[in-house]
């Protein structure tokens, strides 16, 4: 569990490799992990971003948003994480489909890279899209580049590519040619967006939700989200799930439950942080 | 006179998470144990699921020897602070002793706990316990709750070398993550699980079999047998509408969250949890009990017990109804919920409710309970705990091949052996019954240590190089 590099991809976006070799071993595109970074901290989930079976590593992107991925974010290599349990949820199940067009908003270019990587190797024709913020916040743009056939960036100021929102490039796309796919991943409007635009177009959509999590296995059902009218565990169940029939209303919600506590504990780590 | 365990006052003890009862003192167990007929037939070892010699370790006590007595108890079973705690002692030795049928019985539990703590409170004077070299073996036990921690100790001591898998982040199965502080602190299972560790047993948290390993990858590392204790861990849900809003939580997941994660703490600890002034609690087992006091000692103003049949049926032990009583819980009895509603940012706000009647007896011999029409009634609520029971968790059922399941979906072993379809791999405790209890999942993770023994001697007997 001790990370072996460590890099900077944006502001607040951190790349780690870390040696996880039982979890390298059986990892797959859509698996995740949960991470426990000190004694109190909370059970992160991370999606498996890269892995390498060989080296005995697994890639971990992780933004600090709240307290915990701002404290993770500070660990350095060398240091190692103190719990680290995977693979968990089921696999994306890659086919060879034809085209594929692989869809990503902000940070969920981590998850997406695994499944665009090994559409690629199953010889589907690839099209990335990768919307981001800004120009600093668009990450893994090399590795995208090196397993998609066509390749897309959007901003939502401008400041590189597309101007607007990555879901105008992917309904040009799906206008100007066949598609069998869509996979999208990314904050829970983004995704939602996606899925309209990709049923519009009558193309299936497969989305990787980030329902709150504890465990992580099954066992406390925090993780509950409604897929085609059915309650779903999203670390069981998914988190790869048909678009099409997902409630993003309903996880929207769930996964602002918290928001009071998380902005609490974020308030005094800064309070701290500043003392200091 | 039966002696009455001191106890927290319930008005001080409902806000916080110390122990609720403190145990006997030197003289009430002396006072408690001269109470003991020593009957020659003991009735009380009968009911005892893994047999105590029961009346022998209350006259060790009598003479003043409790290190004598807690090394009687210790022949039976390797956990008895924990099960002088939490064991239903009502339904078991005490249904049985003799005193019971007059008066009040023997109090055996308290008994019992009393001597492990004073086992405890000498911690580190007890001479090292005397383990053979592990020469006899290797076995992976999966799971560490009362069943694996009970069968990875009683295989250590019969000369194996045990390797104990555990996919949360700490040993202990439902005594780390479900039962509460105040019932049983955790700084007793550290203890436990202490010993496990002095026994050489090797203890690898973050490993879930299924995923991570395999049970196949496990005998290719060298493991010769495989005890299965993984539990009942897979919450149940009412599959009513309005079960995913905000704050309803599986009692799992709110147990998890205040035990395992200590978001009580919060924020020192940083796993955060949301109280309501208004709590439900769903179900009438231990679990609900543990669930409606944690609830009070976060805070809650008003906690409520909903429960569909009446109060003969409900399934936690007396003394937890007792308490959360005295706590101040209120019970709504034969009244089941049949939709919950929210506000717009999708937080629960009522609990639409229906009260019922009891009908014929059901399957299980209990009444069942049957609507009473248009008697909805409405119970303003803002956090729901949903305690209505677990079932098996797929994760290492679908992870592995060839292992035969029952209807119920739970693991089929050989009743006798407590082996399942296949060979080498035994399983026990909640994974083979459905939920039940600490001392059951002890008394099968005992057998399960017993026979694997017995196919490891026998397999080398017979020249078989498992
Ligand atoms: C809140 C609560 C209160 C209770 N109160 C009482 C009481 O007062 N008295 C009483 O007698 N009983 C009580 N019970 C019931 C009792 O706790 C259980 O019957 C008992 O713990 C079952 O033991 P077990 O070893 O079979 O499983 P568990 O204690 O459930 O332990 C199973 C362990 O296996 C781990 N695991 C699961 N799958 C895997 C996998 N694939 N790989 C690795 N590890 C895995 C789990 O994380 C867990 O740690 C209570 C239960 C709960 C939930
Ligand atoms: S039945 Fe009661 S009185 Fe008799 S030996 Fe057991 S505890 Fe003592
Ligand atoms: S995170 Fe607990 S069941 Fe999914």
């Amino acid at each position: 569990m001790k990370i072996l590099d460590k890099k900077q991809l944006a502001p607040e976006i951190v790349k780690f490799v870390v040696e996880a070799p039982l979890i390298a071993k059986k990892a797959q595109p859509g698996h995740f992990i949960i991470l426990r970074y000190k004694e109190n901290g909370e059970r992160i989930p991370l999606t498996i971003a890269d892995f390498d079976r060989e080296k005995g590593t697994i890639t971990l992107v992780c933004q600090g948003i709240g307290k915990s991925t701002r404290e993770i974010n500070q660990m350095e290599k060398g240091d190692s994480f103190l719990d680290l349990l995977g693979p968990l949820g089921k696999a994306y199940p890659v086919q060879k489909l034809g085209t594929v067009v692989c869809v990503a908003g902000g940070l969920g270019v981590a998850p997406l890279y695994p499944k665009a990587k090994a559409l690629h190797e199953a010889g589907n024709r690839v099209i990335g899209l990768v919307g981001a913020q800004r120009k600093e916040m668009l990450i893994m743009a090399e590795e995208m580049a090196a397993v998609c056939d066509e390749l897309q960036f959007s901003t939502d100021d401008g400041s590189f590519g597309h101007h607007g929102l990555v879901t105008e490039p992917l309904r040009a796309v799906l206008a100007r040619e066949k598609v069998d796919e869509v996979v999208a991943v990314g904050p829970v409007p983004m995704m939602a967006a996606a899925v309209k635009v990709a049923t519009e177009f009558n193309v299936p959509v497969v989305v990787s939700l980030n329902a709150l999590m504890v465990d992580g296995t099954g066992m406390c059902g925090g993780c509950r989200v409604t897929v085609g009218g059915q309650t779903k565990f999203c670390c069981v169940d998914g988190p790869t799930f048909d678009g099409a029939v997902v409630d993003f209303h309903e996880l929207l919600m769930r996964q602002r439950y918290y928001r009071d506590q998380e902005k609490e504990a974020l308030h005094r780590c800064k309070l701290e942080e500043a003392g200091k | 006179m039966r002696q009455q365990m001191p106890k927290q006052d319930p008005q001080t003890r409902r806000s916080n998470f110390t122990e609720v009862a403190q145990g006997f003192t030197a003289e009430q167990a002396q006072a408690e144990a001269k109470r003991c007929l020593n009957c020659k037939k003991p009735l009380c070892v009968e009911g005892c699921p893994v047999e105590i010699d029961i009346p022998k370790f209350i006259a060790l006590l009598v003479d003043g020897k409790p290190d004598e007595a807690l090394a009687k108890i210790k022949e039976k079973k390797s956990l008895p602070a924990i099960c002088g705690r939490g064991c239903p002692q009502e339904n078991q030795c005490e249904k049985n002793c003799i005193l019971g049928r007059k008066g009040e019985p023997v109090a055996i539990g308290s008994l019992e706990r009393y001597c492990a703590d004073w086992g405890r409170a000498r911690q580190g004077e007890e001479p090292a316990s005397a383990t053979p070299a592990p020469v006899k073996g290797k076995v992976a036990v999966v799971g560490s709750g009362p069943a694996g921690l009970t069968a990875a100790a009683d295989l250590a001591l019969l000369g194996y070398q045990v390797t104990l898998f555990e996919s949360l982040h700490a040993p202990g199965g439902v005594l780390r993550y479900g039962i509460p502080e105040f019932r049983l602190p955790k700084a007793i299972v550290d203890y436990e699980v202490g010993n496990l560790i002095k026994l050489g047993v090797e203890i690898k948290t973050n490993v879930l079999i299924g995923k991570t390993l395999t049970i196949d990858e496990l005998f290719a590392t060298g493991h010769q047998a495989v005890f299965i204790g993984t539990g009942a861990g897979l919450p149940y849900f009412l599959g009513i509408p309005g079960e995913n809003l905000n704050g309803v939580y599986s009692a799992n997941e709110f147990l998890t969250r205040v035990n395992l994660m200590k978001a009580y703490r919060f924020p020192e600890f940083e796993t955060p949890i949301r109280i309501g002034k208004r709590v439900a609690v769903v179900g009438a087992g231990n679990v609900a009990m543990d669930s409606a006091r944690t609830a009070l000692r976060l805070g809650a103003e008003e906690v409520t017990i909903v429960y569909r049949r009446s109060r003969e049926e409900m399934p936690a032990r007396l003394e937890e109804i007792e308490n959360a009583e005295e706590e101040g819980v209120i019970f709504r009895l034969l009244t089941n919920p049949v939709r919950l509603l929210g506000d717009e940012s999708g937080n629960v706000t009522t609990m639409v409710c229906q009260k019922m009647a009891l009908g014929e007896p059901d399957a299980s011999g209990r009444r069942k309970p049957v609507p009473i029409p248009g008697s909805e009634e409405e119970l303003a609520v803002d956090t729901v705990i949903v305690a209505i029971g677990q079932g098996p968790n797929p994760i290492l059922l679908q992870g592995t091949t060839g292992l035969a399941l029952n209807r119920r979906g739970y693991i089929e072993v050989d009743p006798e052996t407590l082996m399942t379809s296949i060979p080498g791999v035994f399983a026990g405790g909640d994974i083979v019954t459905g939920a039940a209890t600490v001392i059951a999942a002890m008394g099968a993770g005992k057998r399960a240590a017993r026979s694997i023994d017995q196919y490891l001697t026998r397999q080398k007997d017979c020249g078989v190089n498992p």
